[in-house]
């Protein structure tokens, strides 16, 4: 059986989809995003959206590196394999912060990657926004609104009413299973 | 800031384009060209000369693989090597191609973080180079091993012999720092990619759209997913940073931490990091110029863009050259004979058309730049970077060989030449990375799309508070 997942509204341009946005978000629909083929500057705020979380994710993963490589280091040079070299003693922490810096950084940068996909649930290959033919412009340069029918909001025909007064254009409900 | 604002020149750039930039984009294009422009590019018939690039690079691969090959069969006595100089053409080479990659991340991440917005027409493919780069320099010390079965032992992993890496050796740091950095690279790249392989994934149909679609992973261009994007690019900028500017520092610790005349000098580090990041852009440049012309990309690589670049260069060369000369007085200065010896011998001992090759190159050639006209000729500036490739390469190649040709013992002195096998292996390493090069442009789009799209005025929702009826982003 077929059934409504959401609606889709199209706006001209970066700066009407931030107005429409504001007024989407002033109606109190809650599962709503703004599509477009590009980051719009302001639009974080017009959608009222928090903060990303991802810098404490980023954060505590290069943390996490840096101990595992001076841990590392450690273990191999002083508990391990002890050998004197150079005179140098075996703890030499020094020597290690090369190591130690490259596995902050590499951590970090994993954590950044996948951090964000984890943020973002993806991949996500399958979603009702796909089942519109019109939508796969949003790469391209289109603009586009999209509520999701979960929302405690959502109606079937109101919505359509509501995305085409505020100025959106090929308003259409997207349907499937 | 009111000041700033009345400042007349400001105002009279604000004519030209809103928000007081020049045009980054020129030629009239909208989004929609934009797109049309680049995916064509990867979606269409490939041009001849492709074909025929293509079938060189791959000729420079079989010979890079034919001489792997009887190295491992024969071992590292078919290259050049003697007695004082154990470190020939295989470090020389793989400095080179990890300094080359140095520029891709100046621009994608150096150059972001700075809010230079022009980088974004050539970071993709400089990402790409940069790669491709450290792919073709991690070869060397993987086959500079001799018995490149045992490359293994370079690395932390438990084993039977029950031994473990010296962590204090710079040559270990390498195979950490550089490591992480193809990594990082590979990382950044990619999630710079999701966007415009989702915009490729929408135009395509039947199988291909499914791989692509794969590879995107089901991007939709959602605000609430470019927060968390946009989120991911900057930690990445921010990590990648000092990354870089570590990479080839640590690379230049293989010398420095040495006692060897010539290379113990504290400069080395960041003089490695200029002279990084000058190769890279020579690198980047003549890829840039052969690329815009045979995709016709020159409404988005400029020659503004072409011509900042020539300002790099300048500017790193210039930093180079005056390492070379600062070189000279502290080994001069510091009062010891085998520091100023080793400087006299690269400058007129055996080397010095070595030396000289360098200098020229490294130092003269990008002067021309201080002349807009210069700067701005793409001729010339093609010319200059071939010769910034050249003398970087040799750069590598005077302070490997030259100090250790000559070092304390005058009786341990000898002369290193090439063998045929050296030349053969690093022409194969272009083989190596233009083979993949070219395999990028054929098939994932070379400029950034998204954030070309992102400079572009009619990307900033002000500018339609200015031109109410403007249809930049609708058609």
């Amino acid at each position: 059986m077929s059934q409504t997942l959401g609606a889709l509204a199209r706006f001209a341009n970066p700066a009407e989809l931030i107005e429409a946005a504001k007024k989407v978000r002033d109606a109190g629909y809650q599962k709503f995003d703004c599509h477009s083929p590009f980051p719009i500057h302001g639009m974080d705020d017009a959608m009222g959206l928090k903060r990303s979380p991802l810098g404490y994710i980023v954060g505590g993963m290069t943390l996490t590196g840096a101990t595992v490589g001076m841990t590392l280091q450690y273990w191999i040079a002083a508990v391990e394999y002890p050998l004197v070299i150079s005179g140098k003693p075996f703890f030499s922490w020094q020597a290690f912060i090369i190591v130690t810096f490259a596995l902050f950084v590499l951590f970090g940068a994993f954590g950044a990657v996948l951090g964000m996909f984890h943020l973002n649930r993806l991949p996500r290959l399958h979603h009702p926004v796909f089942y519109s033919d019109k939508f796969a412009k949003v790469t391209d340069d289109a603009f586009y609104v999209s509520i999701e029918a979960e929302d405690e909001q959502f109606d079937d025909k109101k919505i359509q009413e509501f995305l085409s007064s505020i100025g959106g254009t090929d308003v259409e409900l997207v349907a499937g299973e | 800031m009111s000041i700033l604002n009345k400042h007349p020149q400001r105002d009279s750039a604000a004519t030209e384009a809103v928000g007081g930039d020049e045009l980054l984009v020129t030629g009239g294009h909208t989004f929609s060209t934009l797109t049309d422009k680049v995916s064509g590019i990867v979606e269409t018939q490939t041009p001849p000369k492709w074909y025929l690039l293509f079938a060189m690079a791959v000729s420079g691969l079989m010979v890079l693989m034919g001489a792997i090959g009887w190295l491992v069969w024969e071992g590292t006595g078919i290259w050049g090597l003697n007695n004082p100089v154990g470190w020939g053409w295989a470090i020389v080479n793989f400095v080179f191609w990890v300094g080359i990659g140095h520029a891709g991340t100046l621009i994608s991440a150096i150059l972001f973080l700075l809010r230079q917005q022009w980088r974004t027409a050539i970071n993709r493919f400089a990402e790409a180079m940069t790669i491709f780069a450290v792919i073709s320099a991690l070869v060397f010390p993987g086959i500079h091993v001799g018995r490149v079965w045992l490359a293994y032992y370079m690395f932390p992993i438990p084993n039977q012999m029950l031994i473990w890496p010296n962590f204090r050796s710079p040559l270990l740091w390498d195979i950490f720092a550089v490591g992480t950095y193809f990594t990082v690279s590979t990382l950044f790249w990619y999630v710079g990619l999701i966007p415009d392989l989702a915009t490729l994934r929408d135009r395509a149909t039947n199988v291909r759209k499914k791989v692509l679609g794969f590879f995107a992973l089901g991007w939709r261009g959602g605000n609430r997913q470019w927060q968390h994007y946009e989120k991911a690019y900057l930690m990445l900028a921010g990590l990648a940073t000092p990354l870089v500017l570590s990479v080839h520092s640590v690379v230049a610790t293989d010398f420095a931490t040495s006692m060897v005349p010539g290379w113990h000098t504290t400069i080395f580090p960041p003089y490695f990091v200029a002279g990084a990041v000058f190769s890279g852009f020579g690198m980047v440049m003549t890829l840039a110029i052969i690329a815009r012309k045979i995709y016709g990309l020159e409404d988005i690589i400029t020659v503004n863009h072409l011509e900042k670049m020539n300002k790099i260069i300048l500017v790193t060369g210039s930093m180079v050259g005056y390492a070379y000369m600062t070189e000279f007085f502290i080994a001069w200065y510091s009062g010891n004979e085998y520091e100023f010896f080793a400087f006299i011998n690269r400058a007129l001992g055996p080397y010095a058309w070595a030396y000289w090759i360098m200098f020229l190159c490294n130092v003269i050639t990008p002067q021309i730049f201080w002349f807009k006209r210069l700067r701005r000729s793409i001729p010339v500036m093609f010319v200059a970077s071939i010769f910034v490739n050249i003398g970087m390469w040799f750069e590598r190649f005077v302070i490997t060989v030259t100090s250790l040709s000559r070092d304390y013992l005058p009786s341990s002195w000898d002369y290193y030449s090439p063998s045929i096998w050296d030349i053969l292996t690093f022409v194969g390493s272009f083989g190596l990375f233009f083979t993949f090069f070219l395999l990028f442009l054929r098939f994932l789009p070379m400029v950034a799309l998204s954030e070309v799209k992102g400079v572009m005025p009619e990307a900033d929702p002000h500018h339609y508070h200015h031109k109410p009826k403007s249809a930049g982003g609708a058609k």
